[in-house]
């Protein structure tokens, strides 16, 4: 093959296979035991082979290619594991493209495998014959076309090694029906290494003795750590470190769960609709320490006025992301785990008494104008807040919680509490609709003992519900609650602060949403009044399998804190 | 400021790469001016080399964001002052426009180029150069009747040493 790689010797001695065969062959030598996807013509083969193989790979059918990669993706999240996603041709591999998008913004861990017309008419415009492979380019870390059988052992040890190392992301790999069929000696050899890519940059000891010695000599650090923490399993080294230097730490919306919510210096999430202290105080702090994070526009403001006064760390393990947004004064490459394992030693033991009250002052502010209202409202129409609020005291901050996108997202994702890693699942980059309903069954399957809630808008939950048949039928107790304003609501905010109210095609005439999931044998409830909730949240957590409770909340509430587009960090509206 | 500069791209021979490659640039609104590829001096290494316009802070980005795919060992930039580079010409003219006078020595004399081939209505004539030079040569031309003119991509070599060990 082309990729020149170093491989492991044959996991089991060679066999006489088919190419169909090979494949599912290759998934147990990967160690995957579950799958997601969806049949088709150019895929049978390998649907037939799966058949053969179902003690020891789990097949779980979705309603829809999409519910299928975005339940993958819900997998990968929750268990740090690859996810596995077949399709067929054509249709089939199309409807893979958003969540390949979104896996590839969000370095989330994939494999996607796709059926693809027989060799001989490829370029025909045979029936269901797309280019899946120019069409996926941008949006996979790697993929490759398979035409013939014995290409299939290094292809999919390639795609699985490139898939979880480094940076993690979405790989594909398109098989054509005759490669399928095509007998051939079969062995496994994993991926070890691959000449031309290089997963994580060698550690350069100077930058961290640099990186330390700013830290050292600042009077007010700030971090701010993205989803990097997580995806290098460095949650550990991380409180470390902040603990040993007293460091004030902010997370994105994609690191939250990394450092417990009700750590005393975690000071809460960044960015557009994060909290008010960490935006405000970016702009103050005189070092910012970026730890596994990508400086999004969406964290970032005005990236002209932002923290323009501080000198900048960042930590990543991409070259390519290092001054991409932020210039950095000190770059430090690398898997964040070595990184910060070799950085604690350096720091020394700080206080920062007088920095860190200035956090709780301004979050004091915030509990005032904004929190206190959402959590704890007395009049009007139940507010998103108070359900977030009400799920908190009674899960006790140990489900994973997965969010779709819209304002019941950001609104979830401000304050959930979590205690563990890895419980926080949403679509970040991409901010993709319809994705929390697959992606949450997803979750469960991998975390069956974890509870899993899905909070989802009334709109993003139209847009994959047919799921619903795949949580039927797998069993999966996902807890589902429908925030419903019966608006596209985050539309409808900016169509209200920023177009003068003119309410273009937001406002939505919903369905029976009880009935419907009642349709696919869940249970639910639907609620709108304060005096309900309590109970009603009681009841969906202590029932026995999914449920489906649906609140109907203020159509017109919206969500603060708020850096409006364009608008610096610091200038961030409480109302 | 943006200037040109030159990508020097080292890679597996893949069959998808170009396309990555071109999107790197493409997504980011970059035209490209021309573009080259070869087997370089390492056998089964490829090399692209590609010319584009655009700001230094912008090429460093492009450069990082190349050497991100999983196919691509190194990619490197540099500016014309950096790198010996040449494009080949071809251009046919008909002979019986271009055949009064001294005008074919002349013309291959003061521009250093060849005549490649001979037909009994058309000449081929060859020049290697700079973009400017080997415009220079179409637009005296011209007047006598360009039936076909085409330009390759540039092709270019480091001046720096060392830079490219370890592909
Ligand atoms: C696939 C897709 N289409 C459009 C959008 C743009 N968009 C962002 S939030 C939003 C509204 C979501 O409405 P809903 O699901 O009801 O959630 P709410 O904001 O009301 O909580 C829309 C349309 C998107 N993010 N994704
Ligand atoms: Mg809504």
């Amino acid at each position: 093959m082309y990729l020149e790689a170093t491989l492991t010797p044959p996991v089991k001695e060679t066999m006489r296979t088919s190419g169909a065969d090979a494949v599912l062959r290759s998934f147990i030598a990967e160690e995957v035991d579950l799958i997601f996807g969806y049949p088709g013509g150019a895929i049978m083969p390998v649907y037939d082979a799966l058949y053969h193989y179902q003690e020891q790979v789990r097949h779980v059918l979705t309603r829809h290619e999409q519910g299928a990669i975005h339940a993958a993706q819900g997998y990968a999240r929750v268990t740090g594991k690859v996810g596995v996603v077949l399709a067929t041709s054509g249709p089939g591999a199309t409807n893979l493209i958003t969540g390949i998008a979104d896996a590839m913004i969000d370095s989330t861990p994939l494999v996607c495998i796709t059926g693809q017309v027989g060799s001989h008419l490829l370029g025909t415009d045979a029936f269901q014959e797309i280019d899946i492979i120019s069409i996926s380019m941008p949006a996979t870390k790697w993929n490759y076309q398979v035409t013939k059988a014995e290409q299939l052992p290094e292809a999919l040890s390639r795609a699985f090694y490139i898939a979880r190392s480094g940076r993690s992301g979405p790989v594909l790999i398109d098989i054509t029906k005759d490669a399928q069929f095509e007998m051939f000696d079969f062995a496994y050899r994993k991926c070890k290494q691959i000449r031309s890519y290089t997963p994580v940059p060698a550690l350069n000891l100077k930058q961290v003795e640099d990186a330390a010695d700013l830290i050292n000599s600042a009077k007010k650090p700030l971090v701010v750590f993205g989803q990097g923490v997580i995806l290098g399993n460095a949650e550990n080294e991380f409180k470390q470190l902040i603990e040993k230097a007293n460091l004030p730490a902010a997370s994105t919306l994609l690191g939250l769960s990394a450092l417990p919510s009700d750590h005393p210096l975690h000071v809460g999430m960044l960015g557009m609709h994060g909290n008010y202290a960490p935006n405000v105080l970016t702009n103050e702090c005189d070092v910012l320490i970026a730890i596994g994070m990508r400086f999004d526009d969406r964290v970032t403001g005005d990236l002209n006025r932002y923290a323009k006064q501080a000198k900048v760390i960042h930590f990543d393990i991409d070259p390519a992301e290092i001054n991409k947004n932020v210039q950095a004064d000190i770059a430090v490459l690398g898997d964040c785990k070595e990184s910060l394992q070799a950085l604690i030693p350096l720091v020394y033991e700080r206080s920062h008494q007088g920095w860190l009250k200035e956090f709780e002052a301004l979050t004091g502010v915030e509990q005032t104008k904004v929190i206190e209202h959402d959590l704890r409202p007395t009049s009007g129409p139940i507010s998103m807040g108070e359900v977030i609020h009400q799920v908190n005291l009674q899960t006790d901050g140990n489900a994973v919680l997965v969010t779709d996108v819209g304002q019941h997202q950001m609104v979830a994702t401000r304050y959930t509490h979590f205690k563990q890693s890895k419980s926080n699942i949403t679509s970040g980059g991409l901010g993709t609709m319809g994705f929390c309903l697959p992606a949450a069954l997803g979750a469960k399957l991998g975390v069956p003992e974890r509870e899993v809630i899905a909070v989802i808008g009334d709109g993003g939950f139209q847009m994959t519900i047919q799921e619903l048949g795949t949580i039927f039928q797998t069993k999966a107790a996902v807890k589902i609650i429908i925030l419903n304003n019966s608006f596209l609501g985050m539309v409808r905010q900016w169509q209200q602060l920023f177009f003068d109210k003119r309410y273009s095609s937001t406002e939505m005439e919903n369905p029976d949403f009880v009935a419907i999931a009642k349709g696919y044998g869940i249970d639910g409830k639907s609620i709108s009044e304060r005096d309900d909730l309590k109970t009603a949240v009681m009841e969906m957590l202590s029932h026995n399998g999914s449920y489906l409770l649906e609140v109907h909340v203020g159509k017109e509430d919206n969500v603060f804190p708020m850096v409006p587009t364009g608008a610096s960090v610091s200038e961030i509206r409480l109302e | 400021m943006k200037q040109a500069y030159t990508l020097s791209i080292f890679s597996e021979n893949s069959v998808g790469l170009l396309n990555r490659i071109t999107s790197i640039l493409t997504r980011r609104h970059l035209n490209i001016d021309s573009i080259n590829s070869s087997e370089s001096e390492s056998s089964g290494i490829y090399r692209f080399t590609i010319v584009v316009k655009t700001t230094e802070a912008q090429v460093k980005k492009l450069v990082l964001q190349l050497e991100k795919q999983v196919e691509v060992m190194k990619a490197v930039y540099h500016t014309d002052s950096d790198t010996v580079f040449q494009e080949i010409a071809l251009y046919k003219i008909s002979t019986r426009s271009i055949s009064e006078g001294n005008l074919v020595e002349k013309l291959i004399r003061d521009n250093n180029a060849r005549i490649l081939s001979v037909e009994s209505d058309f000449m081929i004539i060859e020049k290697t150069g700079h973009k400017e030079e080997t415009q220079e040569l179409l637009d005296f031309l011209s007047p006598y009747g360009v039936l076909e003119f085409v330009r390759s991509g540039r092709v270019s070599v480091t001046k720096p040493m060392g830079e490219l060990e370890g592909i």
